[in-house]
């Protein structure tokens, strides 16, 4: 009866060993190649040749919760001021629908801020030297 | 009784295995995201453009 007790202890033991990475592996990417979010990504693409800008003189930065926004109005010509305010603003909403679009084509909606989060700090960390981002304290600090 | 004691801890072990499937599925994928945002930060600030323009 011992052996039956072992054998029974040995094959879950093998169950739960040979299954549990394969549960893993299904895990192992995030689906990013739906429809919409390939043309989320374009959207951000085209608008980003305008956007580099921006960046680069300081008048946008990175903000921590993976979104963008103005730091200093001043950096802009006044030309040019209404074009920097419809770039943030059609930036930020594309940004919102790609966070929301990758947690539902993963079947988790309710991983949308998570996702957020995980931007926000690529983002900053992929960022250019020179472009501006914020810090936990809500300062800004130059990459 | 020990044939008891052993269908017992068969089915603990089985529970243990299920919960632990269940919590994977809810459990956030970190370094999956980290490496979804990655590419996708890449295509749109064109990061690879510019690398190959470097090279």
């Amino acid at each position: 009866m011992t052996n039956r007790l072992k054998h029974y202890v040995l094959l879950s033991l093998f169950i739960v060993f040979a299954l549990v990475p394969l549960t893993g592996l299904a895990q192992a990417n995030l689906e990013i190649n739906t429809p919409a979010i390939t043309s989320i990504k374009q959207s951000m693409q085209t608008r980003h040749s305008q956007l580099v800008e921006f960046y680069n003189s300081g008048a946008v930065g990175l903000t921590k919760d993976g979104m963008i926004a103005i730091r200093d109005a001043n950096a802009v010509p006044l030309a040019k001021r209404q074009l920097v305010n419809t770039l943030v603003s059609a930036e930020n909403q594309d940004r919102n629908a790609l966070y929301r679009e990758i947690a539902r084509a993963n079947n988790h909606p309710e991983w949308e801020p998570k996702i957020r989060s995980t931007f926000g700090q690529r983002w900053i960390n992929m960022a250019r030297p020179g472009w501006w981002y914020q810090k936990n304290g809500n300062a800004w600090a130059q990459k | 009784m020990k044939k008891h004691a052993s269908y017992v801890s068969f089915l603990v072990i089985l529970t243990m295995f299920l919960s632990a499937c269940v919590t994977i599925n809810i459990y956030f994928p970190a370094a999956a995201a980290e490496k979804a945002a990655d590419k996708i930060i890449e295509e749109v600030w064109q990061l690879e453009d510019e690398k190959n323009e470097g090279e």
